[in-house]
């Protein structure tokens, strides 16, 4: 028997009964698609979680007042409400510890802004002129604070897209205006381009004052919320956080094994945890997706068996003219590797299209994969053999004699 | 040419067993058509179907064609029922929703015929057992009972089978159809020279054939051809 008279025959066997063989083709459907959608969305959420980790800035290691405490869900005393970090240790890394590119020193807290006759509540943070290069941040219109204006103790500030919008009407030209901070007057000189809101906290609500003017008229004190280093490529990161440490215990007098009095967060672990959080949550929505594969798998069993059952005096008719239980076996099996084709590719189809819609939705930017199509079709087949493997089997066993007298 | 010799066939072991057969003889010349008459439980049955292939006997011997049939396996009486044997059963003759034409091709398909070759003998077999060439592209469940038994006539001959095997070819149809399919039987005798057999329970529908085997408790009891029958025979 030819695959062409193969594929007949399978055409006519399906078509004859087209609602049951839709309705089986939908529970494979339903299955490769959740399993198309739900991954990418998944693998999406993943990278888009890297992505805001990576927009932080490259090559980073954040330094923070206060004792050690890894990446991830722990009781935290507070950042920047210890009092450890100084200028000095921001300038010793700086000309001490190799491999670093640039530091960048940060005092932040929040405070009341008014800018005529609007007001709102938002992060002010004081840095340092290298902190647009460390923090990957980028300046939209105007300027960004210069070591000049740090030194002379001027009262600029640079406005995140957010705050813009929040202090001033649509339309209105930022730049040159004036904002008050905790009472005191701000010279707007420049904004920033949108960073995008990553979880817990909107990077681009945000207002930008020299460190120096933050630490002499808003802090009151000269001590340093954060201490931002870059180093100068992903390999020397370790290296960097180990002098960095080393540098800053010698410098506060810590005992080597004693608890620090600051911390060191490396970008790279922060993303290692991130990314081992999203991944376990793509493997979470692909089990549950491949479950309704798995169902969809014994729909195509149940309907096989049925159509044995009857079909049975058609087989012994078959059997009775010359077919071997081969061509028999060979019939069935293809039936069902035909279902979950069709409900593989239509399945292949409605996932991207799922994935590509909550994309536009703007959502989760879902990624879709070339890898997982490529499973998700090779599944289907493998489930149309493997469900349909035991219903052939049945047929082409028949006894013609039995088959015939079946009623 | 069939020559079967001292066939049993016991279904079941033990204490349940049951012989159907108990040791059935006789040999069917090429170009004769037979008709295998027996009431219910006479074993004609289960002479059908080791003569059709379907089942092997539990001893003795079938030779068809020279070929010894009777210890075959599965795979080897597949292709003797493709190759040498022709069936007209009593109902559930066709494919459903298929038509005329590719149910007479089925045999050919399997056989691995190519599809101009199967056609043309497809067409062929259909005009020999009287379908006219307009019922064709029919569905088979579009046709009357009448014509779908000449469909399964025309199906039986495509292969060029040694032995066309009617079971109550009749059995679902009214005398008059009956009459127009036991006719085209005796032509395809008398014409084309083909070797038929005929099952059934009917004396009526036995009597088109030119040579009775009368089977009772599995034992042939009568065996007479068509000059001897002058009456009616009936054993005790």
């Amino acid at each position: 028997m030819t695959l062409k008279d193969t594929l007949e025959e399978t055409y006519a066997a399906l078509s004859a009964n087209k609602v049951r063989s839709g309705l089986t083709v939908l529970g494979i459907v339903i299955g490769i698609s959740s399993v198309i959608a739900l991954v990418s969305i998944g693998q999406g959420a993943q990278s888009s979680v890297s992505a805001s980790i990576q927009s932080i800035g490259s090559n980073l290691l954040i330094v923070m007042p206060g004792s050690q405490r890894g990446p991830g869900f722990q009781a935290s005393a507070g950042r920047g409400s210890a009092k450890t970090l100084t200028q000095g240790d921001a300038d010793a890394i700086a000309s001490t510890v190799s491999s670093v590119q640039s530091v960048a020193s940060e005092i932040t807290g929040r405070y009341q802004v008014t800018a005529a006759g609007t007001n709102t509540n938002t992060t002010v943070d004081g840095v340092s002129s290298s902190y647009p290069q460390v923090r990957n941040v980028q300046v939209d219109e105007g300027s960004f604070i210069s070591d000049e204006q740090n030194q002379s103790l001027a009262k600029v500030a640079v406005l995140g897209p957010t705050t813009v919008s929040d202090l001033f009407a649509t339309g209105t030209e930022a730049v040159g205006q004036t904002i008050r901070i905790k009472g005191m007057e701000f010279k707007v000189i420049g904004t920033t381009v949108s960073k995008g809101g990553s979880g817990f906290s909107n990077q681009d609500d945000i207002i930008y004052i020299p460190v120096q003017t933050a630490a002499r008229f808003l802090s009151g004190d000269s001590h340093l919320s954060t201490i931002d280093i870059q180093a100068t490529d992903a390999n020397s990161m370790t290296q960097v956080q180990t002098d960095a440490t080393t540098l800053l215990s010698t410098r506060h007098n810590i005992a080597s094994g004693a608890s620090a009095d600051f911390s060191i967060l490396n970008q790279a672990d922060i993303l290692a945890t991130a990314s081992s959080v999203t991944q376990t949550f793509t493997i979470l929505l692909g089990a549950v997706a491949g479950i309704s594969l798995l169902v969809g798998g014994i729909g195509i069993m149940n309907m096989m068996l049925t159509t044995v059952t009857e079909r049975t005096r058609e087989i012994g008719l078959r059997k009775a003219i010359g077919a071997k239980k081969s061509d028999i076996n060979r019939q069935f099996l293809i039936e069902a590797v035909t279902l979950t084709l069709i409900g593989g590719t239509i399945g292949v189809a409605l996932g991207s299209g799922i994935s590509l819609l909550v994309s536009a939705l703007g959502v989760v930017q879902t990624s879709l994969s070339f890898s997982s199509i490529a499973l998700a079709f090779g599944v289907s087949a493998a489930i149309g053999i493997a469900f349909g493997y035991y219903p052939a089997q049945r047929a082409a066993t028949l006894n013609p004699i039995d088959a015939l007298r079946y009623e | 040419m069939i020559e079967i010799k001292d066939i049993t066939k016991t279904y079941g072991s033990g204490d349940t067993a049951f012989q159907a057969l108990k040791g059935v003889s006789f040999t069917i010349d090429d170009g004769e058509f037979v008709a295998i008459m027996g009431p219910s439980g006479s074993g004609k049955s289960t002479t059908m179907h080791i003569l059709g292939c379907l089942d092997t006997p539990t001893s003795g011997t079938y030779l068809l064609d020279g070929k010894d049939v009777s210890t075959m396996d599965d795979e080897e009486l597949a292709d003797i029922r493709k190759d040498k044997i022709g069936f007209v059963f009593q109902s559930f003759n066709l494919l459903p929703r298929t038509t005329v034409l590719r149910n007479v091709m089925l045999p050919l398909i399997y056989a691995g015929v190519g599809e101009e070759e199967r056609e043309r003998r497809a067409t062929e077999s259909l005009l020999a057992a009287g379908l006219s060439e307009t019922h064709f592209m029919h569905k088979s469940n579009e046709l009357s009972g009448g014509q779908i038994q000449r469909v399964a006539i025309a199906r039986a001959l495509v292969n060029d089978p040694s032995l066309v095997l009617a079971d109550e070819p009749t059995g679902n149809l009214d005398t008059k159809t009956g009459e127009i399919v036991l006719g085209t039987f005796q032509k395809l005798n008398q014409e084309h020279g083909r070797t038929i057999v005929l099952i059934t329970h009917e004396p009526d529908i036995a009597q088109h054939a030119k040579r009775i085997i009368t089977v009772r408790d599995g034992l042939v009891v009568s065996d007479i051809n068509h000059n001897q029958r002058i009456a009616p025979h009936h054993d005790a």
